[in-house]
């Protein structure tokens, strides 16, 4: 990791095409051996991005660099990236063996016997040899798609969408298969997608990309707990975000008011300059939330942030149950309640008290769009 | 989950339904090929009846022909005109590949890089289609004129001097000679070489071209490696388009060429029309048929598209 020669790095990249733009100039660094995901609702900007590092979109501003070697200038056939194409774009006229070959062959190595043959074993194709793309499955062809891009030792493999084709069931099993690969041949993995719940599991880093820009960059657990922007938010997972003014800072706490209620976060988790009487936007994940019928209020600890409100709807999911509560700060609070010990009074119409640590609080700018990324994500579901 | 469990109750409705429609529906397709296994019959199969029955008759115009199974006809077509049996599988051959050499090209240009200009220039490669094939020959023989600009230009060019040279214009002349017969059958059937080498190009998926420089093959090795090879049921469809009517033109031999030049279809032509010589005029055709067959054949086994089709 220490090692910085094949890190890709980004350097004010940028691309237009016409007056629409696709790309906002944009810094990136890639550490080497990372799999690192770009996220983001179609339309974004990240496969642009990713064909900029391949050298199959030529950048308008901006640089691209593979270690200490500034490939911006280079065309694809002599950068040493390979990519997985969406839809894999195997060559049709050529069998198994041939298309995991193709790349050894372009440069001249004679012997590729062996070297497939360890490829296909490492994706588990072993028995398709002779058989032509068209003769297998999709997991089948996205495995070859991997095998003919790896077999390069590439000092970047990038990852377009490579899930994006197979269903559900497939798509997780080869998430797992993907970041084994990659653990076992220690090559950067740069993955496009725009399935927040892939990038989650296989990425050591994601950039959440919107418009052109990355909204934010940082482990899975780092975005998801402390979203930066409202679009972070509603794209990763969900959130219950809400209007509250500045009551009073103290110390290393921020107490707001939202209606009738006192909360109080953690001023590090607060992207926003609070000021006393300045608006901001309080989140809470559903799943950091308790659910206390309100005859029981009394027992709830003190110390923790809580709002009364009426249960409007409840749908039992197995693991959890998931509640939507009619709250004077919010008419639609979601809440995620383990089924543990259920509750039987928990039904709709039921007056309730909505608690958690203030620890899981955070606080964004109240000048944005407080649906962000709450669309896109609906958007892609119907897709 | 729910999708699975929900088709069998869904399978009972559409079995019980559409039975009646079906068995009437069943015979709709027969019924529309009848008009083509009709129009087959009558102007295809019988015509090659007959004119196989003629191959064999023996007789003349005053006393009628009769089938007098007279193979030894064949022998003596052969025999004797070999020459130009020769010639036309030469011309054409010639003739298909210089069609192959200027719409690849073309044909790539349209698929590829054309753009919005696509249909502009498909409609020019078909646009001769609108005058007839005769007139247009007729006009290669004003562009071929002796004195001509063309010539004139090839003369000053001492391209005429090489070409004399190969035997293939005879000094200061292009037209009636084999040069011009072969230029008219290039012209003439380009088009038909062109439509399905760019139908095939364009069924390209433009990401394997970027797949395969994104595997190190530079763009000429991306299309000896990757575009050629997928190309080739165009590549096979249009020489076989090109070929086969070319070794069988009369006219560009007859209007560009000389007696020197004939074609297998000129004597074939004359055979029939002229000497009326009809039994020999048929085993003519019956032996182009056989050897046109057998050419194709082995071509398709060689090019290896069987599967890629």
């Amino acid at each position: 990791m220490t090692d910085t020669n094949g890190d890709v790095r980004l350097s004010g990249i940028s691309k237009t095409y016409g007056s629409f733009t696709a790309v906002h100039p944009l810094d990136l660094t890639v550490p080497q051996g990372s799999f690192f995901a770009l996220l983001g609702a179609s339309g974004c900007g990240k496969t642009t991005t990713l064909r900029m590092i391949a050298g199959l979109e030529e950048p308008t501003t901006g640089t691209v660099a593979l270690g200490d070697q500034d490939v911006t200038a280079l065309p694809p056939y002599k950068r040493p990236v390979n990519t997985v194409f969406q839809s894999y774009a195997l060559f049709p006229h050529l069998d198994v063996f041939e298309n995991v070959a193709f790349g050894l062959r372009r440069r001249g190595i004679k012997s590729v016997k062996k070297q497939v043959e360890e490829m296909l074993e490492l994706v588990q194709l072993g028995e398709q040899v002779r058989k032509k793309p068209h003769q297998l499955s999709g997991g089948q062809q996205q495995r070859v798609a991997v095998a003919r891009a790896l077999i390069n030792h590439p000092k970047v493999l990038l990852l377009d969408e490579p899930l994006g084709a197979l269903d559900l069931k497939l798509r997780r099993q080869m998430q797992l298969e993907l970041k084994r690969i990659q653990t076992e041949v220690g090559i950067t993995f740069i993955h496009v997608t725009h399935d927040q719940e892939e990038a989650m599991t296989m990425a050591d880093t994601v950039a959440v990309m919107n418009a052109g820009r990355v909204e934010q960059l940082g482990s899975p657990a780092e975005l998801y707990e402390n979203p930066q922007s409202t679009f972070v938010a509603n794209f990763l997972g969900t959130s219950n975000l809400i209007e509250a003014e500045v009551d009073a800072k103290s110390g290393d706490e921020i107490i707001v008011k939202a209606a009738d209620s006192k909360l109080v976060l953690p001023a590090a988790r607060c992207s926003a300059p609070a000021s006393a009487g300045g608006k901001v936007l309080v989140g809470i994940r559903p799943e950091k939330i308790s659910l206390t019928h309100a005859d029981d209020a009394g027992s709830i600890p003190e110390g923790r942030n809580r709002i009364t409100g009426t249960i409007a709807d409840a749908s039992f999911i197995g693991v959890s149950t998931q509640y939507v509560i009619d709250s004077p700060v919010c008419d639609e609070f979601a809440v995620y309640v383990q089924n543990i010990e259920r509750d039987g009074r928990l039904v709709p119409g039921a007056e309730v008290v909505l608690h958690w640590s203030p620890a899981h609080t955070f606080g964004l700018d109240a000048n944005q769009d407080i649906d962000a990324g709450v669309e896109s994500v609906e958007e892609e579901a119907a897709a | 989950m729910t999708t699975v469990t929900e088709a069998p109750p869904l399978a009972p409705t559409p079995v019980e339904e559409p039975r009646r429609p079906r068995r009437r529906g069943r015979l709709v397709p027969y019924w529309l090929l009848l008009p083509g296994i009709l129009w087959l019959l009558v102007f295809f199969a019988l015509p090659m009846v007959y004119q196989a029955s003629t191959s064999v008759q023996t007789g003349s115009l005053e006393e009628g022909y009769k089938v007098t199974w007279h193979f030894a006809t064949y022998w003596d077509a052969l025999s004797e005109y070999w020459p130009q049996f020769l010639r036309s599988v030469l011309y054409a051959g010639v003739a298909t590949v210089l069609c192959l050499l200027l719409g690849y090209p073309l044909a790539y240009l349209i698929a590829f890089r054309a753009g919005r200009w696509r249909n502009v220039i498909l409609v020019l490669v078909i646009a001769p289609f609108f005058t007839s094939f005769l007139i247009r020959t007729l006009a290669w023989k004003t562009i071929l004129a002796d004195g001509g600009p063309v010539v004139g230009a090839l003369s000053s060019l001492h391209v005429l001097d090489v070409t004399s040279w190969l035997g293939i214009t005879a000094g200061e002349r292009v037209l009636a000679t084999p040069l011009a017969v072969v230029c008219g059958l290039t012209y003439n059937f380009l088009p038909f070489m062109i439509l399905p080498l760019y139908t095939s190009l364009e069924r390209i998926d433009g990401r394997l071209h970027e797949a395969a420089g994104d595997l190190y093959a530079k763009p000429f090795t991306t299309f000896r490696k990757v575009t050629f090879p997928l190309s080739m049921p165009g590549v096979v469809s249009g020489t076989l388009l090109t070929f086969i009517p070319a070794s069988g033109d009369y006219v560009n031999a007859d209007l560009l060429g000389s007696t020197d030049t004939r074609m297998v279809g000129n004597v074939i032509q004359t055979q029939f029309l002229r000497i009326l010589d009809y039994p020999t005029a048929a085993a003519l055709s019956f032996i182009l048929m056989a050897a046109i067959l057998v050419m194709v054949t082995l071509y398709i086994r060689k090019s290896g598209t069987e599967d890629l089709v």
